[in-house]
């Protein structure tokens, strides 16, 4: 990052006082520094996912963006190992040289969070543990995480896990260490397994269906064994002022045959097998004589990419919210939702995403009984300026709070990392 | 192991007592001749008899059992079905041994939601019988899935022969219902994915009993293939083998499961189940591939053609479903056919980079001819986990600790080209010493500071994992005197 880069950077993002380290050592004799006055101190890579969370009351920021570049790629392997904050999209485009990929789909958040594509560093990614629509068969960035190199909050470097998928030498931190939003470790390196790409790539659109019907496709698709790899459904609601034209925008595809709801479902594979499989899962659905569309490979990955990086609230002041369910629960969770709410259901119904209009701390506290009630968790992924703060961003009960509490304690006794990024004494 | 508390050895009576309280009478097991059948797990060179056995029949007997424990500072340690090949659940002589075995029960078969609910005695295989009518099964098939318990699985985090395509137990179960050491009732997970705040599901899976007792689970279940079709390849070098390997995952190509077996274990397997092995071969391939019938096909006709570039001498594909679990047959039976062959046998498990193969195969075969112990080797060749099997006779002077030292020789080259200690197994009491080779002083450090976070007198499973005093320091502390450690010559941490 040049002199000029930084300064930009920096005023971007209103920064007090943000230090780069060059490398490991010197990000550990930071660390080391801040553990010793106890001051807290605040990591990013490039900034791309900061909005996700609390907001930090850290007066130094460390931000971890020198540490980038691949260490060792080894495609016959199945593995890639790099420096923590190299950027997904030079992962993906290294990738796409030997025809590999990162199968959970890193979600580009910069779309939702920034106005522009912003994919931002791994080390973020795995911070998060957020994935995209392939969640449902492939799992999410956690198990794509072979490895990693850390700071803890100590100063101490630690490693876990290793370069290999069959690995169970000592606890998998990796696991802990993704979706911790850096309240762990400062992360240094991560080995990451990556799968062969997809020969093709054609999604079957079902349209104009309401939601009962919608998640009963989504349900007998899921469970089929035409091994689909994306699940969607994008209702049709007049009573929210734009919904309909938004939609239509979102998804200008050439192949889409007919406007309306669509519930689409992704078939991944062989060229040769994937006409197989939709005519099977067309039987399997009986939807011959139900409007239907085929999107192929181009138009294909044009729209899952769009699911996935959340363009349908593209430019969106509203609230954002993620809600993990399980899928026999959804219809029961959107009934209960106020009529100023738009959403859209992935990962086969398992995960609904809402974009709420005025929505209150109340309300918002409200649907997370519910959800919680119907088994499932919450999460504020985007503020709005209606509601620009909320005390609990994450969902948590009192006995795993506790746990969670000295599982923090053991890698960073003094609380100096990121602290309550996720919830309030973590 | 850990120091014995002979002061509680003397209380036995009292405490025998004060558990009877606890569970039923029937359920506390205290007698010789009782205990004797829980004095070791699949790990059977190692014995040692606990003080007491209990069977708690409920969450709340376990989490009374723990609670108890907890304040009298007594050591537990918790038992699935006792099939663990690393020692995890060998008790300790002043122990109470925690046995799960009446946890049996599935609770519950959820379609809708793609999972099962079961208690963890629950065996591996009868998930999959639970819900097969339907088309579904349960992906992780360790070779003792007849027999070893759910509960097992997730506290090793247990593979099997598919996990390069469908992972092992962490990629599939979505919660459990726990009891943490102070008696504590808590559930990670549930039917969702992921979860929010610290993956402790992913952290306690494969922890190997140290961190609580799993006391209900919740699984995937997938849905079957169309197809599935298994093509047996025989080299007439290992290193042809390795390299067809090599090639079919850089071809893109994910089989469903990828084993390899040496010559010795191909003679053994086929003698045992005649399962129409190529005898001629020195190396063997099962390639399982599955998917739709027009798939599988393509994948069977590229596996061919990469198989014959690699100068494979023979290549039979499974014509029915009957044959293709013959070909398994004989793979599955790889412990037993070498029970055959030899009085006793002790089974590695290291991982390794696939492309070491070769390399590390030639080292096993100089470090045979070293001991002058002979060996046999299985390999899930597609996610690189080796799996030696050392033949020995146990009533031969020191043969034990020669196949031990044999053994730990073939895990050290494991991870010297990159590779790991274990891949399934688990470090238990087997590998425990090694883990120096892998971790350091830091590394293991703030592992055992997260067992002390959960488990703060270190009672649940001590003496397991992590290094003890002898060789390492306790608990990652050592004092260090001028800069000169005490023992400069013995690894540490």
């Amino acid at each position: 990052m040049s002199i000029e880069e930084k300064q930009n950077f920096q005023a971007s993002h209103n920064f007090d006082n943000i230090e780069y380290p060059d490398g490991e050592k010197e990000l550990q004799s930071l660390i080391k520094k801040f553990y010793k006055s106890g001051v807290p101190i605040e990591l990013i890579g490039s900034g791309s996912k900061r909005k996700i969370g609390k907001p930090l009351q850290c007066t130094t920021t460390l931000c971890l963006s020198k540490l980038n570049g691949i260490i060792e790629y080894l495609p016959e392997e199945l593995y890639i190992k790099v420096k923590a904050c190299t950027s997904i999209k030079k992962i993906q485009e290294e990738l796409k040289k030997n025809n590999q990929h990162l199968a959970f789909e890193p979600i580009d958040f910069g779309y939702l969070l920034r106005g522009k594509s912003d994919y931002g560093t791994v080390a973020g990614y795995v911070s998060c543990n957020i994935s995209g629509p392939r969640r449902f068969k492939v799992g999410s960035a956690r198990d794509h995480v072979l490895g990693f190199k850390g700071v803890n909050g100590k100063g101490e470097i630690i490693k876990s896990g290793g370069t290999v998928v069959k690995n169970v030498t000592g606890y998998d931190l990796s696991k802990l260490v993704c979706g911790s939003y850096g309240t762990l470790v400062a992360l240094t390196e991560i080995t990451l397994k990556v799968l062969p790409l997809y020969e093709e790539s054609k999604t079957l659109i079902i349209h104009n269906q309401r939601i009962e019907s919608a998640t009963n496709f989504l349900d007998k698709a899921t469970n089929s064994s035409s091994d689909i790899s994306g699940a969607t459904f994008f209702p049709i609601d007049s009573k929210v002022i734009g919904y309909t034209t938004n939609l239509e925008k979102t998804f200008k595809l050439n192949d889409l045959k007919h406007k309306g709801s669509l519930t689409a479902i992704r078939i991944e594979g062989s060229k040769n097998s994937i006409g197989e499989r939709i005519k099977n899962l067309i039987d399997e659905l009986k939807i011959i004589n139900l409007d239907i569309s085929i999107l192929e490979k181009n138009q294909s990955e044009i729209f899952w990419n769009k699911v996935k990086n959340l363009e349908f609230f593209f430019n969106s002041n509203n609230s954002i919210l993620r809600i993990v369910i399980p899928p026999s629960e959804n219809a029961k969770l959107i009934y209960q939702l106020s009529d100023n709410f738009k959403y859209f259901l992935d990962w086969g119904g398992a995960l609904v995403w809402v974009e709420a209009y005025e929505l209150s701390e109340q309300m918002f506290e409200s649907i997370r009984k519910k959800v919680v009630k119907l088994g499932g968790y919450i999460t504020m992924i985007k503020n709005s300026d209606y509601l620009p703060y909320v005390e609990d961003v994450f969902t948590i009960n009192k006995a795993r709070f506790n746990i969670s509490q000295n599982i923090k304690k053991s890698f960073d006794p003094k609380r100096i990392l990121n602290p309550d990024k996720m919830y309030t004494g973590i | 192991m850990p120091k014995i508390d002979r002061k509680l050895l003397m209380k036995k009576n009292e405490v025998i007592k004060d558990l009877k309280k606890i569970i039923k009478n029937e359920n506390v097991l205290d007698h010789e001749d009782q205990i004797r059948p829980f004095e070791t797990d699949g790990l059977s060179a190692y014995k040692q008899k606990p003080f007491v056995v209990v069977f708690p029949e409920n969450t709340e007997e376990v989490s009374n059992i723990l609670s108890y424990c907890n304040r009298k500072r007594i050591k537990v340690v918790p038992r699935g079905a006792g099939t663990g090949l690393s020692g995890g659940a060998l008790p300790l002589e002043d122990s109470v041994l925690l046995c799960l075995g009446k946890f049996n029960q599935i609770i519950e078969i959820d379609y809708k939601n793609r999972c099962v609910v079961v208690q963890p005695g629950v065996t591996n295989l009868s998930i999959t019988h639970a819900v097969q009518d339907e088309g579904f099964y349960y992906a992780p098939d360790p070779s003792s899935q007849i027999a070893c318990s759910i509960g097992g699985n997730i506290a090793e985090n247990s593979g099997g022969v598919h996990s390069l395509k469908y992972g092992t137990t962490t990629n599939n179960i979505l919660g459990v219902e726990v009891v943490f050491m102070d008696g504590t009732i808590s559930r990670l997970g549930g039917k969702t994915f992921d979860s929010e705040g610290y993956d402790l599901l992913g952290l306690i899976t494969g922890s190997e009993g140290l961190l609580c007792v799993i006391t209900e689970a919740t699984v995937k279940i997938l849905k079957k293939p169309q197809t599935v079709k298994a093509a047996l390849i025989g080299f007439s070098t290992i290193e042809d083998g390795g390299n067809c390997v090599s090639d079919i995952i850089a071809g893109g190509i994910i089989p469903s499961g990828m084993e390899m077996m040496d010559k010795a274990l191909i003679h053994a397997t086929d003698n045992f189940v005649k399962a129409g092995y190529p005898r001629d071969a020195e190396a063997m391939l099962i390639v399982e591939l599955d998917g739709t019938e027009i798939e599988v096909k393509e994948l069977i006709e590229n596996v061919s053609n990469i198989a014959k570039k690699n100068k494979s001498t023979s290549i039979k594909i499974s014509k029915n479903e009957k044959q293709r679990l013959k070909f398994w047959a004989g793979r599955k039976a790889a412990f037993p056919a070498c029970g055959d062959m030899s009085p006793d046998y002790y089974c590695m498990d290291g991982t390794i980079p696939r492309g070491k193969l070769a390399e590390v195969l030639k080292e096993i075969k100089r470090l045979s001819q070293k001991y002058d112990l002979p060996v046999a080797n299985a390999f899930h060749a597609g996610d690189g986990n080796l799996h030696p099997l050392i033949m020995y006779n146990a009533n031969e002077k020191n043969s034990l600790e020669k196949t031990e030292k044999f053994g730990a020789d073939i895990l050290k080259y494991c991870v010297k080209v990159g590779g790991v200690l274990t891949g399934e197994h688990g470090v238990g009491v087997e590998k425990r010493e090694l883990m120096c080779e892998m971790f350091n002083n830091n590394d293991i450090e703030q592992q055992v500071k997260i067992k002390k976070a959960l488990d703060p007198s270190s009672l649940l499973n001590p003496g397991k994992v992590y290094p003890i005093l002898r060789k390492c320091a306790e608990e990652g502390r050592v004092h260090v005197h001028r800069g000169k450690t005490k023992f400069p010559g013995i690894p540490q941490f």
